[in-house]
């Protein structure tokens, strides 16, 4: 027999007896009201749980600029000719049909937190009983001496999916053999770890199918070490000998600047010039979080790890990118891990349901060559201070090939998996 | 029989079958002109029992069978796909099976070439058998098997020996509990119970599932993804987990 969801029990008990087992708050107000800004692996996320586990019950908002959203994961395999563009699209009707979410197609301007209500930039208001920030991350152009929102039309960032994604395979598509390739890569904190060094090697899969063996790829980090790199480090020995160099702050002793006009990136030690330069600069909170008093001085916003509620306000959430979350790295893993734990208090603030326990996770897959995958994760509780990593593991050098295609088919069913639970089903 | 017989055979066949199904009309054919035309290949049922070992975690065959985590396979010859009382299949194989899917030779074979390319939406996780020569074999085995009886009721929870997860299958787990607990697993295995590259693990029976989350837990079977997912879960847990699990209805 199928389970009677919370959903159809609520929808079943009638708008009577549903109201006299709400808090007064909701009664004396009609349905209370979540409202979510940012449709991404975060947002998407918290909003269809709120919708799925309180049905009837709760009145949910998706606020989101964009008509669609193209995922930064698996941008890289984009990138490497593993995935059409349209294979990492999604839309939001899913939301708003089987789940009854309002999806408003606009951006958050500005949020009134005395009023709590969110000004769209058409005008209108949105008010809220509790509000969930996930905007994800906003570029911090010039991080990076010379370069702007402008010099990205030249020197694609592409670390937001999208155009700038579709731009920079173009330009990867048009290297000549003999050509260079130079990656400015981001200083921490920044979305998603191992993910410039996924792409060089997706960019270096392109350059070796292409027999390209005398172009390089340069890496210019600011960084003196990088996620996974045993593991990188062995797979582009392997697979792609001689073809990526990697820089770090002890060897080209800092980034001077960058010109788009010559496609040059200067540092103290030489000038290095790439017929394709990808910049990826620091990253802080995306812009809303600021604006409503959110983020701290370090960009991001401190929140509760028991809960993802702001240390700034308690009727407000934050998670993904935006959230400073302890040991959890940014990615879209932890973004929908955060948005379980958030969306879970909200209905217990907001219906007085059940909160169990914060339990986070993440698992980040990085593909290195055609079947040659690994991977990183660990699981997280809550701190007094933080978001704490409780276990962790990650994929060992010299494993068998096999192991290695397993991997990779296991990131495969893991995007299904996670873009059915951001998107719903 | 000569090509001309076998093509007027089939012919008939396909008039025949007033609703034929595409799929099993055009493999019948196939198979025939396989028969006729190549000595097909005898399949040695020793040779598939062995091979058999990689699907027992999942299906029974032989007396007094049950349902496991997949279907037992009494009786599978000539049996319509997806029919078995009280088995939680995909709704991709129930409608396989009302189109006409029979297992046969033919169907099975091609079916275990690549369980996801023939039935799309199957729950089954199985990645394929890609030797053809290893197939012929299992398929010898399971035909040695198949005119057995099943128990009387396969989907009836067996009595559990005493092992690891004892004590949490021993436990009656919380479905709401579980509820909670499933948002971390379903971020890789679909809530639809979709099989894509990670397994399905909606419907299944509550021993194999919580004696699974043990042998994770134990390292007996060595998943770093889920060894990490196991490590902090008690007896509780694991049956709350199974029982929401268990639960669902695949879709
Ligand atoms: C190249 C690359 C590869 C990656 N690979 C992986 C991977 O393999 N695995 C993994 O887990 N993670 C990966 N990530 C990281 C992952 O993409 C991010 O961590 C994740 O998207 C964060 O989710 P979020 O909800 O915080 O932000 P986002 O997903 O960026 O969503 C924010 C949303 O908010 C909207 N928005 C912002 N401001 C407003 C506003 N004012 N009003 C309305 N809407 C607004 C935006 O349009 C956007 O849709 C990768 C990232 C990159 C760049």
């Amino acid at each position: 027999m199928p389970r009677i969801s919370r959903r159809t029990f609520g929808g079943l008990m009638g708008a009577g007896a549903a109201s006299l087992a709400l808090p007064y708050y909701a009664r004396a107000q009609g349905k209370p009201r979540a409202v979510v800004i940012g449709g991404g692996a975060g947002g998407a996320t918290a909003a269809r749980y709120m919708a799925k586990d309180a049905g009837e019950d709760l009145n949910v908002t998706l606020i989101e600029a964009n008509p669609k959203y193209t995922t930064c994961f698996f941008s890289n395999l984009y990138l490497g000719g593993y995935r059409d563009f349209e294979s990492i699209t999604h839309g939001y009707d899913k939301l708003a049909s089987n789940y009854g979410i309002t999806v408003v197609n606009g951006r958050a301007e500005a949020v009134d937190r005395d009023a709590r209500e969110v000004t769209l930039a058409d005008g209108s208001k949105v008010p809220y009983d509790r509000l969930i920030v996930a905007p994800g991350i906003d570029l911090i152009y010039d991080s990076v001496p010379g370069y702007s929102e402008e010099a990205s039309e030249i020197m694609p960032h592409a670390w937001k999916a999208g155009p700038q994604t579709q731009l920079l395979k173009a330009k990867l598509d048009a290297i000549e053999n003999g050509q260079q390739i130079v990656m400015v890569a981001p200083p921490n904190p920044y979305r998603c770890p191992p993910g410039p060094y996924e792409r060089v090697s997706m960019m270096a899969h392109v350059l070796k199918q292409k027999g390209f063996n005398d172009s390089k790829i340069v890496i210019i980090d600011p960084k003196p070490k990088f996620s996974k790199q045993a593991l990188f480090q062995e797979g582009w020995d392997k697979h792609y000998p001689g073809m990526i160099e990697w820089y770090g702050p002890d060897v080209h002793g800092g980034i001077a600047s960058v010109d788009p006009q010559t496609g040059e990136v200067e540092t103290d030690l030489d000038t290095f010039k790439g017929a394709l330069v990808n910049v990826i600069p620091a990253q802080k909170a995306g812009g809303i979080a600021a604006q409503a008093g959110l983020a701290n001085d370090s960009g991001f916003c401190a929140i509760d790890p028991k809960s993802m509620r702001s240390q700034a306000d308690d009727n407000i959430f934050v998670i993904g990118d935006a959230s400073i979350a302890g040991d959890m790295p940014k990615s879209g893993f932890s973004a929908n891990s955060q948005a379980k734990v958030a969306a879970m208090a909200i209905r217990g603030d907001l219906l007085g349901s059940k909160v169990f326990p914060a339990k986070y996770s993440n698992t980040c897959w990085s593909l290195i060559e055609t079947n040659d995958g690994v991977k990183v994760g660990a699981q997280y509780a809550p701190s007094a201070e933080k978001i704490a990593s409780t276990s962790s593991f990650i994929s060992q050098t010299g494993e068998d090939d096999a192991v290695r295609q397993a991997t990779y088919e296991e990131s495969v069913g893991w995007y299904k998996g996670i873009t059915t639970d951001i998107f719903g089903a | 029989m000569t090509m001309a017989e076998t093509i007027r055979l089939a012919l008939r066949l396909l008039e025949a079958g007033g609703k034929v199904w595409p799929k099993a009309g055009l493999s019948t054919l196939a198979f025939l002109f396989l028969a006729a035309s190549t000595a097909a290949q005898e399949g040695d049922p020793e040779k598939g029992a062995k091979l058999f070992k990689a699907c027992k975690s999942c299906h029974e065959i032989g007396a007094e069978a049950r349902n496991g985590v997949g279907p037992h396979l009494d009786g599978l010859f000539g049996r319509q796909a997806g029919i078995l009382d009280g088995f939680k299949y995909s709704s991709a194989m129930k409608k396989q099976g009302e189109e006409g899917l029979v297992w046969n030779e033919f169907t099975l074979d091609q079916y275990l070439k690549k369980p996801r390319a023939y039935v799309p939406g199957t729950r089954m996780s199985y990645r394929g058998m890609s030797r053809d020569a290893e197939r012929t074999h299992i398929i010898a085995y399971l035909k040695t098997l198949s005119s057995e009886a099943p128990a009387e009721n396969p989907t009836a929870a067996k009595p559990h020996r005493p092992e690891m997860g004892a004590a949490a299958m021993d436990l009656t787990g919380d479905p709401d509990y579980g509820e909670y607990l499933s948002s971390e697993c379903v971020t890789c295995h679909q809530i639809t119970g979709r099989a894509d590259g990670i397994p399905s693990i909606v419907g299944w029976p509550k021993e194999p599932f919580i004696r699974a989350l043990f042998e994770y837990k134990t390292n007996v079977r060595s998943h770093q993804v889920m060894q990490n997912m196991t490590i902090n879960l008690g007896n509780e847990e694991i049956a709350a987990l199974a029982a929401y699990f268990g639960s669902l209805d695949p879709q």
